[in-house]
């Protein structure tokens, strides 16, 4: 069915749908270590890539109100907080001592921080610490250009004056309006969100693209998603990676079951299958736990994702994981691979 | 089902071919799928086998876990449960206790799963009495009680066999014992890690003349320590042997092994592929033994619930408190509800069974109980 180039829609909707599970494991990871083969250096066996990083959440404060979030709180509310530089600082020296290479920096939409708030936020980073900043996800950046009457445009290439080094995939969630209108209504649109990357690709900045499922999409919406980013991908080849989040119910207005591992697997096979054009496939341990993560790296994935010295807003939601680069070398190299520390544009650190 | 090519540059052409012929695997061959780095490929052949046994089937049962006692005279280095006498976190259950837990489980409840330490006092009269109240508050209840080493323990306590012992606790009414106690066989792993421990061959000879007055039982593997493959595979294969003579085991249990808070916390956990190759390689091997559970509690639900594609066609129970897991960090909830269950089972693309311990269909009548299994109202204890 591959072997004649691309899926269309139809072929992978049948997959995805009717697909036998170990078929479609054994068809993305054959098609995981073709595109390996070609974009990274030849390893005696194939390599397994993470990043020692930080989540830092500079602000939880958003106007926003998306029903699948447990973390943001509205302005005013008694544990809303916008961190001092002083924390800041504290964990990003923390960071470094830790190894780390990369703070990956978020917040929410802040109603009264204007353009240049963050532009000094990025400024003192940057004069201050030998960090990449992985920054600002689409509905930040068309926020921040509403707020202050520019263009996305502009926007972005201010911040990367600024010392704004790449953008996380953030905010996709699903990329089919009806369903953002949903459960994210106030949030940027499916066009919004590929318009920023867009911007930013043609700028020079690397971007990743996420999708949080399992929520009040239909399975179909999964697959409009994976289109949408492939088609984009072709015109810019600005995107690293991807990867999808199962949605944590707990603390959020979508009162839902969680995803479960089979059903995880499953669109992770299907993702690396139509995302032809993207090198990298991010495990989610965060959400899978450490044992269905390890088991991803045989449907389709090539990452295992972040050390995460610091991450809230899946906490926010009751689930807690922790892993340590140790471990994370351990269950790599437990399931037959080579585990490599990578920057975020997923160049190979060395061993 | 099966492409030869695969199997072929895998070097499991062999293996596969007696897989689809339904030929018995060597224990060479069980090394062989272990070694293999492609654990999609061990998957499918022990889904294939699973799919021939259950079709699309995966089980559970309405059960209730009840630790009578942890205070125990063995010290096994992988048990973070077990205290000594005087212990100021030794418990012991009260009669009325554990028939309390009992009534708590309402009409839904068809199993009790009762194991404990090997209790230094604790007459088997105590033990006789207690099953007798049991069957007498809850007839319906299917007791499944005492693993091989409590067996013996009780027969080294009591002066007496085993065989007399087997069949003074079936007259009170035990129906089953639980599968736990068998760790690995290898008189080296047990040498090191509990010495003080009925050894492999009296687990099996307990286990043989349970079979013989007609009890039937399980049998687990505690995996994930200090064993190595080969070890595990004999442990199959013992279980395999003696299979072949009673017919007696239900439903094999492969336990990863959970290090927190024992002698061996310095010990890493097994990882969800070694997790998920063990499974499946258990189901290859014991090609007599009609179940392979993948117990949620130690694997984690999520993981469980793959191990349905990777051999396991049961899913284990309701559980509803659960502490020897626990105790050694597994970070599993403490009780699963029907709905949960099902809903698990359901989205893996399997068919959920209510069963019994011996595995029959459980059918349940909405008028006189007003529960049906699977119906919102069914849901009957769910723990925090």
């Amino acid at each position: 069915m591959i072997e004649n180039g691309r899926l269309n829609i139809n072929q992978a909707w049948d997959l995805y749908r009717s697909g036998n599970f170990h078929t479609l494991g054994r068809m993305a990871h054959e098609a995981r270590l073709k595109n390996h083969s070609q974009s990274l250096e030849k390893h005696s066996q194939p390599v397994v890539t993470y990043v020692v990083d930080r989540n830092v959440n500079y602000s939880n404060v958003c106007v926003c109100g998306c029903r699948f979030c447990a973390f943001f709180r509205p302005p005013g509310h008694s544990e809303s907080f916008v961190l001092s530089r002083k924390e800041l600082s504290e964990k990003l020296e923390e960071t470094l001592r830790l190894g780390g290479t990369q703070v990956l920096l978020q917040g929410g939409l802040h109603p009264d921080l204007p353009l240049s708030f963050y532009e000094e936020m990025l400024n003192f980073i940057k004069s201050k610490y030998p960090i990449h900043i992985h920054a600002f996800s689409p509905p930040e950046i068309v926020f921040f250009s509403r707020l202050e009457g520019v263009g996305v445009g502009e926007v972005i290439s201010r911040l990367r004056l600024a010392g704004l080094d790449s953008i996380p995939g953030g905010g996709a969630e699903i990329l089919v309006d009806s369903v953002r209108r949903r459960v994210s209504p106030r949030k940027c649109s499916t066009a919004e969100w590929l318009a920023v990357m867009e911007e930013a690709h043609s700028q020079g900045l690397r971007t990743t693209a996420t999708m949080m499922f399992g929520h009040e999409e239909a399975p179909e919406d999964r697959l409009l998603h994976l289109f949408a980013l492939r088609d984009l991908q072709d015109r810019t080849a600005g995107f690293t990676a991807f990867i999808p989040w199962a949605f944590q119910p707990q603390n959020t207005a979508i009162p839902r079951e969680p995803e479960t591992a089979v059903s995880y697997l499953r669109l992770l096979a299907i993702s690396r299958l139509v995302l032809d054009n993207f090198d990298n496939i991010q495990a989610s341990w965060v959400t899978m736990g450490p044992k269905v993560a390890q088991l991803a790296l045989f449907f389709g994935a090539n990452d295992f994702g972040s050390t995460m010295i610091e991450e809230n807003v899946v906490a926010a939601a009751g689930v807690h994981f922790r892993l340590s680069a140790e471990e994370i070398h351990r269950i790599i190299q437990s399931a037959g691979f080579e585990p490599r520390r990578r920057t975020m544009a997923y160049e190979l650190l060395p061993a | 089902m099966f492409e030869p090519r695969y199997y072929k540059n895998l070097g499991l052409e062999d293996i596969c071919h007696k897989v689809a012929e339904g030929e018995r695997l060597t224990i060479s061959d069980g090394e062989r799928l272990f070694a293999c780095p492609d654990i999609n490929a061990v998957g499918s052949l022990a889904h294939h086998v699973r799919t021939r046994l259950h079709g699309n089937s995966a089980y559970y049962v309405v059960n209730r876990h009840i630790n009578y006692s942890n205070i125990c005279v063995n010290g096994c280095r992988f048990c973070a449960f077990s205290r000594k006498k005087g212990d100021p976190l030794s418990f012991e259950l009260s009669e009325d206790e554990i028939l309390d837990k009992i009534r708590a489980g309402g009409n839904g409840l068809t199993e009790a799963h009762i194991v404990g330490g090997c209790h230094p006092d604790l007459a088997l009269a105590f033990f006789e009495d207690l099953v007798r109240k049991i069957r007498g508050t809850k007839p319906d209840v299917f007791i499944k009680a005492f693993t091989a080493v409590e067996i013996a323990h009780f027969a080294k306590n009591e002066g007496t066999s085993v065989k007399d012992v087997l069949a003074r606790l079936k007259s009170a009414g035990v129906q089953m014992l639980p599968g736990g106690g068998a760790e690995v066989f290898s008189a080296r792993v047990r040498e090191l890690l509990c010495p003080e421990k009925l050894d492999g061959e009296g687990w099996l000879d307990v286990m043989r003349q349970a079979h013989e007055i007609g009890i039937k039982t399980n049998a687990t593997m505690l995996y994930g320590h200090i064993e190595t493959v080969r070890e595990r595979l004999d442990h199959m294969a013992a279980l395999r042997e003696l299979q072949d003579r009673t017919g007696g085991f239900v439903c094999f249990i492969p336990l990863t092994f959970q290090p927190a808070n024992t002698v061996l916390s310095h010990l890493p956990p097994a990882t969800g592929v070694d997790d998920l190759k063990t499974i499946a390689v258990s189901r290859l091997m014991l090609d007599n033994i009609a179940h392979v559970k993948a117990y949620w509690v130690m694997l984690s639900v999520k993981l469980a619930q793959a191990a349905l594609y990777f051999g396991a066609d049961d899913f284990d129970g309701t559980v509803v408190e659960e502490k020897i897991g626990h105790m050694a960090g597994a970070e599993s909830q403490q009780g699963m509800t029907c709905r949960e269950i099902e809903r698990t089972i359901r989205d893996a693309g399997l068919e959920p069974v209510e069963r019994d311990s011996l595995f029959r269909k459980v059918f349940r009548n909405p008028a006189s109980e007003g529960r049906l299994s699977g119906s919102p109202d069914f849901v009957w204890l769910n723990y925090d």
